[in-house]
């Protein structure tokens, strides 16, 4: 149908139409942009951690800046309410960009902590000495998170698997879910004929690390690729961006399985027991405690930097080995002191008694044992304030 | 004044560009000069960079082959077939699907789209199995190229169609009416007045939904489960350069840097090559304007 030319008439009417609609258009588009707009939702303190705190003295202010690994969102968010409501002039803002623009971040001086998967390298702490002084940074421990290896089996909530056959199922070395190698660990439980489909992580990743750590060190034989934050490239498969896009992509597609923070791990999931010594531990946070327990210091750093190399073929009974340890990484040393005293405020809190409950009731992480939280607390204090 | 003012914006926007190209340039320039065997693959630059290249290029078509019919479709519906009140509405709803952020598309895709594409991706597997496209088992998560592409055809859809539409609705009602006189019918008269009239701007469009398909990061790296290129659609692999950019940026470091931003520098020279050649089209078809 070809457009009539206007009467004078229609030519009012669609100048008003045309109008009506603009209109219309706009508040539209801004409402949709204006629903993209959002702020974190505010999560209350954990039960009795806020009259407890563990912040001596009279409370700081100030905005504390962070950015760094992912796995630590839920805990942080439970940090952030619990010392902001202790201390009511205090802000704490974290973006989770991933623990490297973290570390960047923090070497760079554009933070003034950094939440990180990994430890610094000798070569990032060389670095950090421009903007953090002699001291240079500390790494401190402060979140543990078991990480689960989580399936999708109709039918199967649990299995108990060693090092070696997850290696194999991850290299697609055990490409069926009824596999002999499988069914030898788990006589009790019938496995559909399903095909089994690995997932990892498309981006880099801490949970990337630490699994391929466990692997590299349990299963020496059959995974012989070194641990690394990027999946193997000589092992192409179904990835997922996030924690959060490979539970879904597992939940979404029977037979598959994947690794993950087991904060993120719904109950839809079954979760394997890994084999230590000769029996099979459950991904609980005691199990995860009980394994960064065995680890040691790692050599060469200076006294108030608590990096921990993993022991992952370790067989002390109920300790479970796939353990993410997530560091905060904090400057020796800061231009002045109103930043010292809130750094040194919320690094207290966070591993403190009540923060550490905040974030196990948050993001179901293992607490820092006792003697682990006391030397993270003397980490903290040797904190100052540079020499001008 | 006013003509100092439009001199002075042309020259920002030229200085802009510079600007971002000597970037690109200066942090792209370590990866040139580095030993093969550091650059990521151990292969060297351009082993790394081509297979990226091609699945960028591969999301791409698949975009325009889907998008391009379908965009052009509902904008000559739209313009010259719906009744004047439901014409407008469904131009307001098109345009609409250009709002919807491209996170949203990709988290659409990744829990949606792929779950659905699942069945059909086995049945193609199956039946057409022998095409190299559609061969080898079939992805189990569905998040494949193929859908990466459907994904950024819909993203590309309300870009082809809104601006086809506006040249549809501009093609000059002497011809048309001449050819309405001459006895076509009215698809006969829109392929011999409005299609050949248009068909500068309907490139000049599929161009720009070219550009958006290639340079879209956040809704392919949630769609697609990336690998080493195959040649299979329906499997898990390929990668786009945007996509291996977001994914990898965060934790690069040092020479890994330099590697994404060359890459990154190799999608910015994509870019210009397919707009010059999008110019060097339609200004073939400059002759037929309208007036003659």
């Amino acid at each position: 149908m070809v457009r009539n030319p206007q009467t004078p008439i229609e030519e009012v009417n669609r100048v008003k139409a045309l109008h009506i609609g603009r209109v219309a258009a706009v508040l539209t588009v801004g409402a949709l942009a204006l629903t993209a707009c959002g702020t974190d939702n505010a999560v209350t303190p954990g039960n009795g951690g806020s009259s407890t705190s563990a912040a001596a003295g009279a409370s700081v202010t100030g905005t504390l800046t962070g950015t760094g690994a992912t796995s630590i969102s839920a805990a942080m968010d439970a940090w952030k309410a619990g010392f902001e409501s202790a201390n009511s002039g205090a802000t704490v803002q974290y973006s989770p960009e991933g623990s490297g623009a973290g570390r960047k971040a923090l070497i760079a001086g554009a933070v003034q902590f950094a939440g990180s998967d990994a430890y610094m390298k000798d070569a990032e702490l060389a670095s950090a000495k421009a903007k953090c002084g002699a001291a240079g940074a500390i790494d401190v421990p402060w979140y543990i998170s078991p990480i689960a290896v989580a399936f999708n089996v109709p039918g199967v909530k649990d299995l108990k698997l060693d090092a070696d056959t997850i290696a194999k199922i991850f290299r697609g070395d055990i490409k069926n879910w009824n596999d002999a190698a499988i069914k030898a660990s788990n006589p009790s439980v019938t496995l559909p004929n399903l095909a089994i489909t690995p997932v990892h992580r498309s981006d880099n990743s801490g949970t990337t690390d630490n699994f391929t750590d466990y692997l590299a060190q349990a299963a020496k034989s059959v995974w012989t690729d070194a641990k690394s934050g990027d999946w193997p490239a000589a092992l192409p498969g179904e990835n997922a961006k996030g924690t959060s896009g490979v539970v879904k992509t597992v939940t979404q597609t029977a037979g598959a399985i994947t690794y993950a923070d087991d904060s993120a791990v719904t109950d839809a999931l079954g979760k394997v027991e890994l084999k230590v010594g000769d029996s099979y531990v459950p991904v609980t946070a005691e199990a995860a405690a009980k394994a960064v327990d065995q680890a040691k210091p790692v050599a060469g750093r200076s006294a108030n930097d608590l990096s921990l190399k993993l022991d992952r073929t370790t067989t002390v009974a109920g300790a479970y080995p796939a353990v993410l340890v997530s560091y905060a990484v904090f400057c020796g040393s800061y231009p002045d002191a109103k930043t010292v005293d809130l750094v040194k405020a919320f690094g207290h809190y966070a591993v403190s008694d009540a923060g550490q409950q905040a974030a196990v009731s948050a993001a179901k992480s293992a607490p820092l044992s006792a003697a682990l939280a006391a030397k993270a607390k003397a980490a903290i204090d040797s904190i100052t304030v540079a020499a001008k | 004044m006013f003509s100092g003012a439009a001199l002075g914006a042309g020259v920002l926007i030229v200085a802009v560009l510079f600007a971002v190209a000597m970037f690109l340039v200066i942090q792209a320039l370590p990866t040139f000069s580095a030993a093969p065997a550091d650059i990521t693959g151990g292969k060297g630059f351009v082993s790394y960079i081509f297979p990226i290249v091609v699945g960028t290029l591969i999301a791409a078509a698949i975009a325009l082959v889907i998008a391009t019919p379908i965009g052009v479709a509902v904008a000559l519906y739209i313009s010259h077939y719906a009744p004047r009140n439901m014409a407008r509405g469904l131009g307001y709803v098109v345009d609409l699907l250009a709002a919807i952020p491209s996170v949203i598309y990709g988290a659409w895709g990744a829990t949606f789209l792929a779950s659905q594409l699942k069945v059909p991706y086995q049945w193609l597997a199956d039946n057409a199995g022998w095409i190299p496209i559609f061969g080898g088992p079939a992805s189990g998560t569905g998040k494949t190229i193929l859908t990466a592409g459907i994904v950024l055809a819909v993203m590309v859809l309300p870009i082809i169609a809104s601006l086809t539409r506006e040249i549809f609705l501009q093609t000059p009602m002497l011809h048309q009416e001449a050819a309405l006189a001459l006895g076509a019918t009215r698809w006969e008269m829109i392929r011999m007045a409005v299609l050949p009239f248009a068909r500068g701007g309907i490139i000049s469009a599929v161009m720009l939904g070219l550009g958006r398909a290639l340079g879209e990061t956040m809704a392919v790296a949630l769609v697609l489960s990336s690998g080493p290129m195959i040649a299979s659609l329906i499997r898990s692999g390929n990668q786009t350069i945007a996509a291996e950019i977001a994914l990898n940026f965060p934790e690069a470091f040092g020479l890994r840097l330099n590697e994404l931003i060359a890459a990154g520098l190799v999608l910015f020279l994509i870019t210009l090559l397919v707009n010059m050649v999008a110019r060097w089209i339609i200004s073939r078809h400059k002759e037929f304007s309208g007036a003659n």
